[in-house]
């Protein structure tokens, strides 16, 4: 047959893997555009886990401890004793409004003392500050007794007890905040931005169509995989940007991070496919989305040391993708320790990606796109 | 000479938990010649994008054959896809792309560059919305556009569902050139529509569909005058006596209301020369019979888009 107007000769590309692969760059240049151009991405992505780690560095490195607000009820004589750095006082009238100041949370403690009885009223509703204004007053009334009784009896030896937090010295807030809050960014992005593409593919049938081109439809997924891979990378870069320049010190192994990086975005697309597959809309990709990451940054030591959890969520987190990832970062970029210290992370995060995305193959209904 | 098209006995049962067995394709055959435009014409829910899109390769029938220029439309053929060309219901953009990185986009996947690119932008006369975003053009646009990506690799094969669909009548006769144009060019167009006046303006042949079958195939013009339907002619009461409306009737159909009177008849050169020797031309409508009749005819029910 003949067709009006030819395709210039010039302009054909002859060879097959050839065409594969500029039809490969096309797509993976379209979809970046895209990626970039949306704000909310670039917004979600990029600045909001820098954001994270600036507050709760800002929350948790402010270095000093609060000071406990206490209130004196009467004339309380062991207070002479207390140093004034470690509370803030104030004096209460009687101890039913001392009480009540305290159920309102604007006080943390009262003491009150009648001869050698000295009570204490703490706080629950601000837990933290109330059991820290008792271990104070506790150790000012002990003082005072070691006091009474080494005029008594100065011949006993008594203890005296130091305290230094050794912790603290070698890691400094960011140093392990920021290896978590990179984990957890970079679940977010792959999560989200996985749920959130198959949900736009179902409505704009942007698949199918591409289907219907010399390129296949494989030659599309790859190039979005790759699009999510190069942000990771990107995310990656600029958040450790961040915390540098908060006073993260690199190890000599932080670009193993790349792997990690990579390994982990697979899990977290794998998870994304499935959640995108049963959300109908937008709006319920996203609450999919964020049922699955809230709870699991939560299980996996991405906002606190995971220590401090209770054991029932330290097992729990044992499988989770997101844990792994932050303490894989955290030995490798923080503790500088070598590849080989965290193959079993990278070989569960690699093992996962697979599981979860063939459970995505085996349940992903083709159809709807 | 070879079909461009050649479609046997297709079957497709969609099985949904609430809706049950659906036949949306039940035992579809046509035929499109090279070059044909060709049409298949039904109310929402007959069945035509399902049966476009197992023509093009999308969906796979639970029975039942398709040559496309003489080949299997699946497995997904590279070679296959490079003569062919589609456009979707859905528009199927990158979202936040402007016109001209979606055309080139696509251009590239075909194979062809960007002065090919350009050249298909101008031809559906959207080289000044170039830099703009697909999504902010006008309903009208993006069809154009769509339709430019469809046809930028130079397919022999070209299929457009539903283009016209959500247009005002200004942006739909824009559209309609452009069609034409395109098989005026050589390629085969296969279109879906559920406009009557559409199929009937733009095909070559219709296949009027309906509960996923084919009920009839042919021309619009083959398809009318074998339905030998009665002309309708209208004209104001008042001018004519009513044993003159029973005699210029001859046997026919009249029906004679508050405000007009309606004959119906095989004979309207006959009926319009009495009439005008008569002098009772006010008022005067001629309505031939149409798709719209072609389908009550074959479906037994009124036509309702």
């Amino acid at each position: 047959m003949s067709v009006a107007t030819p395709v210039r000769p010039e302009e054909t590309s002859t060879s097959a893997s050839g065409l594969r692969s500029r039809a490969f760059l096309s797509l993976v240049k379209a979809l970046a555009l895209t990626w970039v151009r949306d704000r909310s991405q670039v917004f979600f992505n990029l600045l909001l886990p820098g954001m994270f780690l600036v507050l709760l560095v800002s929350v948790y490195g402010s270095g000093e401890a609060p000071t406990p607000r206490v209130l004196e009820v009467g004339d309380v004589p062991v207070l002479e004793r207390a140093d004034p750095d470690d509370f803030e006082f104030d004096e209460a009238a009687d101890l039913d409004v001392a009480l009540a100041a305290l159920a309102d949370g604007d006080a943390d403690a009262a003491i009150a003392q009648d001869g050698g009885a000295v009570t204490v009223y703490y706080s629950q509703t601000n837990a933290t500050l109330g059991e820290l204004a008792l271990g104070r007053l506790s150790a000012l009334v002990d003082d005072a007794n070691v006091a009474v009784l080494s005029e008594a009896s100065p011949q006993t030896p008594v203890l005296l007890l130091e305290s230094d937090a050794a912790d603290d010295r070698s890691l400094e807030p960011v140093q392990y905040l920021a290896p978590g809050i990179l984990a957890w960014g970079i679940a977010i992005s792959g999560v989200f931005g996985a749920a959130g593409t198959i949900v736009d593919w179902k409505r704009d049938k942007l698949l199918r169509r591409l289907r219907l081109t010399p390129a296949s439809a494989g030659t599309f997924v790859a190039a979005r995989i790759t699009v999510s891979l190069l942000v990771a990378l990107l995310q990656t870069a600029l958040f450790l940007a961040v915390a540098v320049a908060m006073g993260l010190r690199l190890s000599a192994w932080t670009w193993f991070a790349v792997p990690l990086v990579l390994l982990g975005t697979a899990a977290f697309l794998a998870i994304g496919v499935v959640l995108g597959g049963i959300a109908k809309t937008g709006p319920g990709a996203a609450g999919l989305s964020n049922m699955v990451t809230m709870p699991m940054a939560f299980v996996s030591g991405a906002f606190f040391a995971i220590g401090s959890a209770p054991s029932w969520v330290q097992g729990l987190s044992v499988f989770s993708p997101m844990r792994h990832l932050n303490e894989a970062l955290q030995d490798v970029v923080v503790h500088g320790e070598s590849p080989v210290a965290v193959l079993p992370e990278a070989g569960f995060m690699a093992l996962f990606a697979a599981l979860v995305a063939l459970l995505a193959w085996k349940t992903f209904k083709f159809d709807e796109l | 000479m070879e079909a461009a098209i050649e479609v046997t006995d297709l079957q497709k049962t969609y099985r949904g938990r609430k809706t049950g067995e659906v036949r949306a394709v039940d035992g579809v055959s046509f035929r499109v010649e090279t070059g044909e435009f060709f049409g298949i014409l039904g109310p929402n829910g007959a069945g035509k994008t399902t049966t476009m899109e197992i023509v093009e390769g999308l969906r796979r029938p639970d029975s039942g054959q398709v040559r496309l220029l003489g080949r299997s439309p699946w497995p997904h053929s590279p070679e296959l896809s490079r003569r062919m060309g589609a456009q979707l219901q859905s528009s199927s953009f990158f979202e936040f792309l402007t016109a001209r990185e979606q055309i080139e986009t696509f251009a590239e996947l075909y194979g062809v560059g960007r002065r090919r690119a350009a050249e298909m932008l101008d031809k559906v006369g959207l080289s000044h919305k170039a830099s703009t975003r697909c999504l902010k053009l006008s309903g009208g646009q993006q069809q154009r556009l769509s339709i430019a990506c469809a046809i930028v690799g130079d397919p022999e094969l070209v299929f457009l569902d539903e283009p016209t669909a959500a247009l005002d009548p200004q942006a739909r006769r824009n559209l309609w050139d452009l069609m034409r144009s395109i098989n005026a060019e050589g390629r085969t167009v296969v279109l879906t529509t559920h406009y009557m006046e559409e199929a009937e303006a733009l095909c070559d042949r219709v296949a009027i569909m309906d509960a996923g079958k084919i009920l009839a195939v042919g021309s619009p013009a083959e398809l009318i005058s074998e339905l030998d339907a009665p002309t309708r002619i209208t004209v104001a009461v008042g001018q004519l006596s009513d044993e003159r409306v029973e005699e210029l009737a001859g046997g026919e159909t009249v029906s004679v209301g508050e405000e007009t009177v309606v004959f119906e008849t095989h004979e309207p050169r006959r009926l319009l020369a009495a009439l005008a020797a008569e002098g009772a031309m006010e008022g005067l409508a001629v309505r031939t019979a149409n798709l719209e009749d072609v389908f009550l005819h074959v479906t037994g029910r009124e036509w309702r888009a």
